[in-house]
């Protein structure tokens, strides 16, 4: 059982960007090719912004880039949300270190995307209009059910982001040569011009190019390392194992616990069906055909992807693991082994200069670079329609803001957003973020995910249930991250943690699941009855797509 | 949507076919993707020397790394077939359903 996990909880915190780079960082020398692609990069991503600003008029066109993605598109573009530069740089790094181990951890990355097809996308799609709130709320009660499905998406971003912003800042620093600070509010500001003006329109289009140049630089990469060994994959693990020994062949990994293990795969699959983000993405395209399209290619994307970063970790081995000019000889004459410059996640950077030289390092960079810009904005994007779909316009006003104050609203939203995204940023250079990434994945797992999910299937959920298990398990979640290991101890100082397991998932999703049903069945208010007595209409809506909203043309 | 709009639907037979024929689809499809993957994490996690077995005689590679790919194509390859079936069987009863409608909706 050691194996399950020790990759799963070494990785997920390295994975999503909080401690993407190791230790202190050397700043570098300004890499000119680097800073040349991602102005052009910049440059054409801004046009496209300008483009998308003059058709983004409504609040659908805002949210939703006026419903007309394809199928394919919007593949692509959830593809892109999900491979971020920490994603990229952590998963080829934990090949480079563990080998197999690598490959374990991506897959159970992968495995929830066809739970999402089969049961949440097509409901979503039908119910929704701008946010998963929208469907939460479909028959329950708008005020409180959508001020809680707010706030837990609110938490998740601002979580999300400051993880993507430290890692983001560091990594820059690293690349670019750029100052801490001054990289982080590069990306703020970037990240604002986009969303404020492009909306989702941009935001998406930036999404699909980045994917498109990363996937095209990864498959350069492969293809390099596999022509050094004519193709033979057998070669290059031979090569492999004589550097750093047969194990990185099979299973390994350090010693953890079962109740870890599939705590953390729960985290993981709940986890990324509860994502704000990439719920909000099933409402950019026109129906729900389109919405099955997208989950089929943005899964053909990922696994593609992940077998990529297979080949690279392997190949980073074989070139980049005890070559000279990568070595950290500050590092090895403290500590020695073979450390390389930045830590284990630089291995694919490195890779990219073993293959292609300056000039191909240059692209990997910039690539690196637009990676975080495109994750911030849908994490933005996400963030601000929380604001001003939700609680603005439909708590606040009742549903009858109009438009132009909404889109005042959610563009003031995005710029605050984009501000606090700076300043924890900065805040949080030298904190222990550690914890950051496992506490947004768990309360999307805890909160979102069941009130969505039971919203959508089970006639009994009472407005009651929502708010009391969707709380708990929010309440819940944030409790046992503080007195788990990270935060209890590492963070606080203190000698034991009180909750021994780092991801509390398993638990924090029990008791929500638990605590809806209870106070459910339990709920005999006028109310309740109604709202099990409107399940019926939602049911043949969500099945049917019959009145559910479409895509407006241009 | 209207009561009487939704006790129409019910009514229509094309309506159970569709939701009966699209949830045992899905059901069977996300509990084999479910035993596939546990399958694989608790070989792991209980008998990882299975995975350790070479392809063949003095061959480095492990069957793992074969079965780990296989485990991401099949992933791909049920969204595939489920997103064939129901953009075009499931979408078929689906548009019969609503031309059975037309001027209600």
């Amino acid at each position: 059982m050691s194996r399950i996990l020790t990759f799963l909880i070494f990785s997920a915190i390295v994975l999503y960007g909080s401690g993407t780079i190791e230790g202190e960082i050397q700043k570098q020398e300004l890499n000119m090719s680097a800073i040349i692609m991602f102005i052009m990069f910049v440059g054409a991503t801004l046009f496209i912004t300008y483009w998308a600003a003059k058709r983004t008029k409504s609040p659908k066109d805002f949210y939703t880039a006026g419903g007309g993605i394809t199928g394919f598109q919007n593949g692509m573009a959830i593809a892109g949300d999900y491979m971020s530069a920490a994603s990229f740089l952590g998963i080829s790094g934990l090949v480079y270190l563990k080998g197999y181990d690598g490959l374990i951890y991506s897959i159970g990355f992968l495995v929830g995307w066809p739970i999402i097809l089969f049961m949440i996308a097509e409901p979503l799609r039908n119910l929704g209009k701008y946010s998963f709130a929208d469907v939460a709320s479909y028959r329950l009660r708008q005020t409180p059910i959508r001020t809680l499905a707010a706030s837990g998406s609110i938490a998740t971003v601002i979580l999300y982001l400051i993880a993507q912003m430290v890692g983001s800042g560091k990594l820059i620093q690293l690349l670019f040569g750029l100052d801490y600070e001054v990289a982080v509010i590069l990306v703020g500001v970037l990240m604002i011009l986009y969303v404020t003006f492009g909306g989702m329109l941009a935001t998406t289009w930036v999404q699909i190019i980045k994917a498109f140049l990363l996937l095209s630089g990864a498959t350069f990469m492969a293809i390099a390392v596999m022509a050094h060994y004519d193709f033979s994959f057998n070669a290059l693990f031979s090569h492999a194992t004589e550097l750093k020994g047969i194990e990185i062949m099979s299973p390994g990994g350090l010693v953890s616990d079962p109740i870890s293990a599939i705590s953390l795969a729960v985290a993981l699959m709940f986890g990324t069906a509860g994502l704000p983000h990439i719920l909000m993405r099933f409402f950019t395209v026109s129906d729900a055909k389109e919405a099955r399209k997208s989950v089929f290619f943005a899964t053909g994307f990922i696994g593609y992807f992940y077998f990529l970063t297979f080949i690279i970790g392997f190949g980073a081995i074989v070139m980049v693991f005890k070559n000279p000019e990568y070595l950290d000889i500050a590092k090895q004459a403290i500590s020695g082994g073979n450390p390389i410059l930045g830590g284990n996640n630089m291995s694919a950077i490195h890779l990219s200069h073993a293959v292609g030289g300056d000039l191909f390092l240059g692209f990997i960079s910039a690539v690196a670079f637009a990676t975080i810009l495109a994750v911030v904005s849908g994490l933005t994007l996400a963030g601000a329609s929380a604001i001003s779909h939700d609680l603005y316009s439909s708590v606040l006003k009742s549903g009858k803001a109009d438009h132009d104050s909404e889109m005042r609203v959610s563009k003031m939203a995005t710029v605050a957003l984009g501000i606090v995204a700076i300043i924890m940023g900065i805040l949080f250079e030298k904190q222990n973020i550690a914890f950051v990434v496992g506490l947004a994945f768990a309360i999307a797992a805890s909160a979102n995910f069941p009130i969505l999910f039971l919203s959508m299937y089970w006639k009994k959920l009472t407005t009651r249930g929502a708010v009391y298990g969707g709380s708990l398990g929010l309440a819940t979640a944030v409790t046992l991250v503080i007195l788990g290991p990270i935060v209890w101890v590492d963070i606080l100082g203190n000698a034991e943690a009180i909750f021994p397991y780092k991801y509390p998932a398993l638990f924090s999703v029990i008791v929500s699941f638990v605590t809806i049903y209870i106070v459910s069945i339990n709920d005999n208010s006028k109310s309740a009855n109604e709202e099990r007595e409107n399940f019926e209409a939602q049911f043949v809506r969500s099945q049917t797509g019959i009145g559910a909203h479409g895509a407006t043309e241009h | 949507m209207n009561k009487e709009l939704v006790d129409k639907i019910k009514a229509d037979p094309n309506y159970h076919k569709l939701v009966s024929k699209r949830s045992s689809f899905s059901i069977k499809l996300s509990v084999s993707i479910l035993i596939v993957y546990f399958t694989f994490i608790l070989t792991i996690a209980f008998k990882p020397s299975l995975l350790a077995v070479p392809i063949a005689e003095g061959s480095v590679t492990t069957i793992g790394v074969p079965i780990g790919i296989l485990v991401i194509l099949f992933a791909f390859i049920l969204t595939g077939i489920y997103t064939r079936r129901a953009n075009t069987e499931f979408d078929d009863l689906n548009n019969k359903i609503k031309n059975s409608l037309k001027g209600d909706i």
